[in-house]
């Protein structure tokens, strides 16, 4: 509980965006507590694939019976070979991609979406952008403004709200596509690979971010990404895929606690289970 | 300031060079009975077509009523190229009933085709506007649509994500991303609509005088000082159209366009 406590008390202190999840998370603890569980429940399971296949009208069959669950405050990621589905998976947890069998299910349509590229709108700045989801859905102008300065000022560009998306560099325009969906206050967060273009310094400092704002606001999270150091430092489980068509092989616990510094890259237990992960990912390319 | 001399200095040495040409053509080859009806001397074009008061009042008379031929029918061309745009980036069936005459349109020989629309709406200012839409629709057809079908997959599906309307899609993704490609088709239209209002102007003399009517008249009596500067005015005019384009492009995208 005091963990639990401490961890509301930063999620005020960081953001005030997020209250309603954060509550939702306390709920989750006490009953856990209180009941003696320590295995996950149905009650907080946020996402579940169910023998998920996907085989596209031109004949390729991307995936094969995939089957995982996402909880609340787990994150979760998937590593596996070029081409083996993985963003797959994210476009049919998102509903942008029809499944041909199987079922998924997802607690709440809040979700958060980072894709691979920023997706920012060049013509908007750094301000329209954030506002854009909240816009969509019809947000007030002025609690829509707010929103957006408090999610800008999270991931640092506090400054930048008047700048165009070209005079941002790449790591700014994916803090910019965070703090867009961070506006939405997810409960389910979803990253297609959003940090494999970046230069590595850049891309060590995003994952800190994430895993600070992770913690922060107890969304869960489904990260892909090829890079197995990047998916054992920012998540809780990790899982492998096979090459296509794509299925889930193994699935490793990632015993680290939050927050994780640089540091954690050069812990023997880092490197042990990113051995491990990469064999079981050679075996199953 | 060295920067821009350096960027003004080659199209001045082109126009020096030209110039320099153009009276070695008419001093040395032509005698000056030839000389007067054919090719003048620059300073004589000059100073009969825009130093000669009642030459030049008519000359820009006749400049003011192509430009406004030509910005009325480019007006129409943007008003019909959008809403075709539009329709044909909704619908595929609409693409595929128009677009075939959109094409059409444009490979027309326009010259084929003008004396065929003063027979069916008579010969003055109206038939010229026409001339000007059916030169310069085109462009802005294809541009346009070019452009609302070019938003990127990833945009499109973060409105998929928010169950955009179709309205909101069009009008906050892929109108705003379209606008560079919209506006290069105005550019390329501009031009041609003043070509268009000079090429109405030789076939239809009804109505305001413009400078396809003047053409006319300077080339049927043999005034080639003022047919010269009519021809420098038209170019002229169509210079002008083509910048205007260009900065109102500038100025909407220009902070923003990856490209600019």
């Amino acid at each position: 509980m005091i963990d639990v406590a401490r961890g509301a008390g930063a999620v005020s202190a960081l953001l005030h965006v997020n209250v309603q999840v954060a509550a939702q998370a306390l709920v989750w603890h006490d009953l856990s507590v209180s009941e003696g569980q320590l295995t996950r429940t149905d009650l907080d399971r946020l996402l579940s694939f169910d023998s998920v296949s996907m085989v596209f009208p031109d004949g390729t069959h991307a995936l094969d019976d995939v089957s995982f669950d996402v909880h609340a405050g787990e994150f979760v990621t998937i590593v596996g070979p070029s081409g083996c589905g993985k963003s797959t998976v994210l476009r049919i947890a998102s509903g942008l991609l029809a499944n041909s069998g199987g079922s998924y299910e997802l607690a709440d349509d809040n979700l958060g979406y980072v894709f691979q590229d920023a997706t920012l709108l060049p013509w908007r700045t750094v301000l329209k952008n954030v506002e854009l989801f909240d816009e969509l859905r019809g947000g007030d102008k002025a609690a829509r403004r707010s929103n957006a300065m408090k999610t800008i000022e999270t991931v640092g560009l506090g400054g930048f709200e008047k700048h165009h998306p070209r005079r941002l560099s790449g790591g700014m325009r994916m803090r910019v596509s965070l703090a867009r969906s961070l506006t939405m206050s997810p409960q389910v967060f979803l990253f297609d690979e959003p940090f494999g273009a970046l230069d590595e310094i850049t891309r060590q400092n995003l994952n800190e971010e994430v895993g600070r704002l992770f913690k922060a606001l107890n969304f869960a999270g489904l990260f892909i990404t090829h890079s197995i150091p990047e998916a054992v430092f920012m998540s809780t489980k990790v899982l492998v895929m096979s090459s296509r068509p794509g299925r889930i092989i193994d699935s490793f616990d990632v015993p680290f606690e939050y927050p994780r510094t640089s540091d954690l890259r050069y812990d023997p237990e880092f490197a042990r289970l990113s051995g491990e992960i990469s064999m079981s990912l050679a075996e199953g390319h | 300031m060295s920067k821009r001399l350096g960027m003004l200095f080659p199209p001045v040495a082109v126009f020096v060079a030209f110039v320099g040409l153009w009276y070695l053509y008419s001093g040395v080859v032509l005698d000056e009975a030839r000389r007067k009806i054919t090719l003048p001397y620059f300073h004589d074009v000059v100073d009969q077509s825009f130093l000669d008061g009642e030459n030049r009042g008519e000359l820009l008379g006749a400049t003011w009523t192509s430009a406004w031929i030509a910005a009325v029918g480019l007006a129409i061309s943007i008003v019909l190229g959008l809403l075709f745009a539009v329709l044909m980036s909704q619908a595929k069936w609409v693409e595929r009933s128009f677009y075939p005459y959109a094409v059409l349109l444009q490979t027309l020989p326009i010259l084929a085709l003008v004396p065929f629309i003063g027979l069916q709406i008579g010969f003055g200012i109206k038939a010229r506007i026409v001339v000007v839409v059916i030169i310069s629709l085109f462009p802005i057809i294809t541009n346009t649509l070019f452009g609302l079908k070019a938003a990127e997959q990833g945009h499109h599906d973060l409105f998929t994500l928010h169950d955009s309307t179709r309205m909101t899609r069009l009008f906050k993704l892929q109108f705003p991303s379209a606008l560079p490609a919209m506006f290069t088709g105005f550019q390329i239209s501009a031009g041609l609509a003043v070509i268009g209002s000079i090429v109405g102007g030789l076939f239809f003399g009804r109505g305001a005088v413009d400078l396809g009517n003047r053409i006319q008249l300077y080339v049927a009596r043999l005034r080639a000082a003022e047919l010269i500067g009519a021809i420098m005015l038209s170019a002229a005019l169509g210079v002008m159209a083509f910048w205007l384009f260009g900065y109102l492009r500038n100025y909407f995208t220009a902070s923003w366009n990856e490209a600019e």
